[in-house]
C-alpha cells in the first residue's frame, strides 16, 4: 500500500477513534487500552519482521506501569511520568537484549517468557514493597499541572495515547523501510547473509528489541494512568501471550495491523464478555481461529487483499 | 507495496464503511439506558461482578447461583418497591483492566443502578474509587482485604460483610481459647496477596496474644499448587502442635487430601479459616477435631440463628436447586442483596416513595442494618460491614457425607472488627488475653 493511503488510513482511523470515544462514553476507556497494547504490539511487529516472537514483553509493560505506580508518588506529572517510564523500559530491554539477541525462535521467546516471569515473581514476593497479587493504586496524577482525573482526564489520556499510536507508528513505518528495516528481514531469511555483507545482526535485533522494550513501555504507562490500578497479572505470561495473538489477528503487513488487531481483540473481547458472560473464552478462540484459517495475514491481511483484487 | 491511487481510494472508502458500519453496531447496545435520577425507573438493574472462570470460580459460581435464585425471590415477591430486579454479571477472571472497564461498561452503557463488586481484593481495591467517580452505589460483597477502608474514605463504596482481619483473628481466639497451650505452629499459605496477609494479621495477633510461640515453618507453595509433598514431609518432621492454612479453592482440597493421605491431621491440628468453603468437596478426607472458619457467620447448621426459618429456607432452597448446601460466598451474596433491599427502601421511604437519586441512594447504606441469613449486618459510618464470626471444630456424623461443625463459637462483629479509623496493624498489637476469657460459650453440633 501507498505511504500516502496508509497515511490517510491511519488518520482516518484515529478520527474515528476520537468519534466513537466521543458517542459512546464508556469505550474511551476500551480504546485507550487497545491503543496503548496496540503500541506494545507494534513493538512486537518488530522482533517479527526479524522472525523472532518474544513471549515476554509483558516484562517492559508491567515494568513501565509499576515505574508509573511508584514514581507518582515523588512526581505526579503524567508528562514526565510517561518518558521516564519507557527509558526505563528502554535502559532494562538494553541490558536484557544484550544477551537475549544471541539467541533464536524458541530460545529467544523462552528466555523473554522466562525473564518476565521473574519479574512477576519479582513483584509478588516483595511484598512489603508492592502489596503483591492486590497491586497499586495510583496516587493523583496531574497533567501540566492540573489534576488529571474525571472525563477531562480519561479525555488527555486517550489524547497522548493517540499521539504516541501515531507518532510511533511513523517511525517504525519509516525504520522498516530504512536499511534497518531490511536487515530485519534479512535475519528472518537467512542471517549469514547479512554478517558476509559486513552487517552485525545481533546489533540490529538489539536495535529493533529495545525500540520493541521503549514501546511496551509507553503502553505500560498508559495503561497504568487509564486504570489507575497495577498489578504483577500485567507481566504473567498470558499478557505476553495476549500481545502475540493481537499481532497475529491485526496481521503483520503493516504498522496499522497492531492497532487493527488491539482494537478488534479488546472490542471482541468486551462485547463477547456483555453477550456471554459465561463463555466469552469461547467467542475470541473462535474469532483467532477464523483468522487463522480463513485469513492468515491477519485483519490487515485481510484489507490488502481485497486491495489487489480490486 | 506498490498500488495505484485509485485502488487505495476504494479500500478506504470500503474500510471507512466497514468501520461506519461497526461504530453504528457497537452504539446499539448501549443506547440512553442510564436515564438517572429521579425518575422511578421501569427496572432495576444491578452489575454483578463475579469469577465466572479460573480457580475462584469455586466461590464466584455458588455467588451468582445465589444471586440469580435471590433475585427471583424478589420478583416473585413483585420487586423492590415495586420494581423488578435484574443481574447483569460481568466475569473477573480475566484480571484487574477487564474489571474496570467491565464497570465503566456497567455504569454509562448498561445504566446499572447498583454494582456488586467483587470477590478479588484487587479488584475492589481499583473499583472502590471508581464508585465514587462515577457516582455510582457499589457494594463489596465478597473480597477480603481490609486496606480498602482503612486506607481511605468512600461514599458510594460499602462492604456488606466482615473483612480479613475479623475473619482471621477469630480463627486465632478460637484456637486460643480450644488448645490454649500450643507451643509451636506451621503455616501453609497460598503463595499471593491473600496468603501473605492473612499469616500477618495472625502473626501479629498471636505475638500480641501469646508471645512465645515457635513458628517452625512459613511455606508458600504456588498459588494454583496441585502437590504438597514437599510441605507435608516437612511440616510432618518438625510436628509443630498446629499448622495454619488460610488457602482455599483447588489447593485447599488438595492439601487436606494429602494431608490426610499421610496422616498429617493426627500429629498436629489444623486450622484452616475457609475450610468451610471445602468440606462438601473433600467429605470426610478431613478428620475429625480440626478448627474450621467461614468468613464470618456462614454455616448452614448455624446453631443460634435469629431467624431459624429464614435460614432454613435459604438453604434448602439453595440445596434444592443446585444440589448442594450454600457455603460462604453465597451467604455473602445473599448479604449484598439483603443489603440492596433494605436500602433501597430506607431511601424510597426516606423520599416519601419517591425515587432517590444515586447521592441518596449512597446515603442509605451508611449506618444501614440489614438482615443476613443468620443474623444481621450493619455498614459502620466508614463503609466497612459489622458481621459476626462463626468458628467451630470438625465432627464427622451418619447424617452427612461430609465434616459438619460442632462447639462452635459465635463472635459478635464488634469484639473482633478494627475499630473505625484505626489500622489493624496497629490495633492487633493492643489486644489483651483477657478477651479469650471473655469468649462466648461454644455450642454443640445438635
Amino acid at each position: 500500500m501507498t505511504r500516502r493511503s496508509e497515511t490517510l488510513l491511519a488518520l482516518a482511523g484515529a478520527v474515528l477513534v476520537l468519534g466513537l470515544a466521543y458517542a459512546v462514553p464508556w469505550l474511551r476507556f476500551v480504546l485507550t487500552i487497545a491503543l496503548a497494547k496496540g503500541l506494545a504490539v507494534l513493538g512486537i511487529l518488530l522482533l517479527l519482521r526479524a522472525g523472532q516472537v518474544s513471549f515476554g514483553h509483558a516484562l517492559y509493560l508491567a515494568l513501565a506501569a509499576y515505574t508509573v505506580a511508584f514514581g507518582a508518588v515523588v512526581v505526579p506529572e503524567a508528562l514526565l511520568l510517561l518518558p521516564a517510564a519507557a527509558f526505563l523500559a528502554g535502559v532494562v530491554g538494553l541490558l536484557i537484549g544484550l544477551f537475549v539477541v544471541r539467541y533464536r525462535e524458541i530460545f529467544f521467546g523462552m528466555l523473554n517468557l522466562a525473564l518476565s516471569m521473574v519479574f512477576y515473581s519479582v513483584l509478588e514476593k516483595f511484598y512489603s514493597l508492592t502489596h503483591g497479587a492486590d497491586g497499586i493504586r495510583l496516587p493523583p496524577v496531574t497533567f501540566l499541572g492540573r489534576p488529571l482525573a474525571g472525563e477531562a482526564g480519561e479525555w488527555t489520556v486517550l489524547g497522548m495515547a493517540l499521539v504516541l499510536a501515531l507518532a510511533c507508528g511513523a517511525l517504525v513505518r519509516v525504520a522498516l523501510a530504512s536499511p534497518l528495516g531490511e536487515a530485519l528481514a534479512g535475519i528472518k531469511t537467512r542471517e549469514t547473509r547479512l554478517d558476509f555483507m559486513g552487517v552485525s545482526p545481533k546489533r540490529v535485533l538489539l536495535a529493533a528489541y529495545v525500540a520493541s522494550a521503549v514501546m511496551a513501555g509507553f503502553a505500560g504507562a498508559i495503561i497504568a494512568l487509564t486504570t489507575r490500578h497495577v498489578t504483577p497479572a500485567l507481566s504473567y505470561w498470558t499478557t505476553s501471550g495476549e500481545l502475540v495473538f493481537i499481532a497475529i489477528l491485526g496481521g503483520a503487513g503493516s504498522v496499522i495491523g497492531p492497532f487493527l488487531g488491539a482494537a478488534a481483540y479488546e472490542l471482541t473481547r468486551v462485547y463477547a464478555a456483555a453477550t456471554f458472560a459465561n463463555a466469552w473464552q469461547m467467542v475470541l478462540g473462535l474469532v483467532l481461529l477464523g483468522v487463522i484459517v480463513f485469513a492468515p495475514g491477519g485483519i490487515w491481511g485481510m484489507i490488502a487483499s481485497r486491495r489487489r483484487a480490486a | 507495496m506498490a498500488g495505484t491511487g485509485r485502488a487505495g481510494m476504494l479500500t478506504r472508502r470500503e474500510a471507512l464503511v466497514g468501520a461506519g458500519a461497526a461504530g453504528a453496531s457497537l452504539m446499539l447496545p448501549g443506547g440512553s439506558a442510564w436515564a438517572q435520577g429521579a425518575a422511578k425507573p421501569a427496572e432495576l438493574k444491578v452489575g454483578i461482578a463475579t469469577y465466572l472462570s479460573g480457580p475462584a470460580s469455586v466461590f464466584g459460581v455458588p455467588g451468582r447461583q445465589t444471586a440469580e435464585m435471590l433475585f427471583d425471590e424478589i420478583n416473585a415477591a413483585g420487586g423492590i418497591a415495586g420494581i423488578k430486579v435484574r443481574p447483569i454479571f460481568v466475569d473477573e477472571g480475566p484480571g484487574v483492566d477487564h474489571v474496570v472497564g467491565e464497570y465503566r461498561r456497567l455504569v454509562q452503557s448498561e445504566g446499572v443502578h447498583l454494582i456488586f463488586a467483587a470477590i478479588s481484593s484487587a479488584d475492589c481495591i481499583a473499583c472502590a474509587p471508581l464508585a465514587d467517580e462515577l457516582k455510582r452505589p457499589t457494594l463489596l460483597w465478597d473480597c477480603g482485604t481490609q486496606r480498602i477502608f482503612e486506607d481511605n474514605r468512600y461514599n458510594y463504596a460499602f462492604r456488606t460483610q466482615a473483612n480479613a482481619t475479623p475473619e482471621i483473628l477469630a480463627a486465632l481466639l478460637y484456637l486460643l481459647k480450644a488448645k490454649p497451650d500450643f507451643k509451636s505452629i506451621a503455616v501453609i499459605n497460598q503463595d499471593y496477596a491473600w496468603g501473605r496477609d492473612s499469616w500477618d494479621i495472625f502473626r501479629t495477633a498471636m505475638n500480641t496474644l501469646k508471645p512465645g510461640v515457635k513458628v517452625s515453618a512459613e511455606l508458600f507453595p504456588r498459588f494454583g499448587a496441585t502437590d504438597f509433598s514437599t510441605e507435608i514431609t516437612r511440616v510432618l518432621a518438625l510436628r509443630p502442635d498446629v499448622v495454619l492454612s488460610t488457602s482455599w479453592g483447588g489447593d485447599l482440597d488438595a492439601l487436606i487430601r494429602q494431608a490426610s493421605d499421610r496422616k498429617l491431621f493426627e500429629r498436629s491440628t489444623f486450622v484452616m479459616p475457609l475450610a468451610e468453603s471445602s468440606l462438601q468437596r473433600v467429605g470426610k478426607a478431613l478428620p475429625a477435631g480440626h478448627i474450621v472458619g467461614a468468613r464470618g457467620d456462614h454455616w448452614f447448621l448455624h446453631p443460634s440463628p435469629a431467624d431459624p426459618e429464614r435460614l432454613k429456607r435459604f438453604s434448602d432452597n439453595y440445596r434444592a436447586k443446585y444440589n448442594a448446601w450454600p457455603i460462604y460466598p453465597c451467604f455473602h451474596m445473599a448479604q449484598a442483596v439483603s443489603a440492596m433491599k433494605v436500602g433501597i427502601e430506607k431511601a424510597v421511604a426516606a423520599k416519601g416513595g419517591g425515587w432517590p437519586t444515586d447521592a441518596e441512594l449512597a446515603a442509605a447504606f451508611k449506618g444501614l442494618e440489614f438482615p443476613s441469613p443468620t443474623a444481621s449486618v450493619r455498614i459502620r459510618e466508614d463503609g466497612q460491614g459489622l458481621e459476626n464470626q462463626l468458628i467451630g471444630t470438625t465432627l464427622h456424623t451418619d447424617k452427612y457425607p461430609f465434616p459438619v461443625l460442632t462447639d462452635m463459637i459465635v463472635f459478635p462483629a464488634e469484639s473482633v472488627t478494627t475499630p473505625v479509623g484505626q489500622k489493624s496493624a496497629d490495633w492487633l498489637k493492643t489486644l489483651t488475653p483477657e478477651m479469650v476469657a471473655k469468649l462466648p460459650q461454644a455450642q454443640a453440633f445438635k
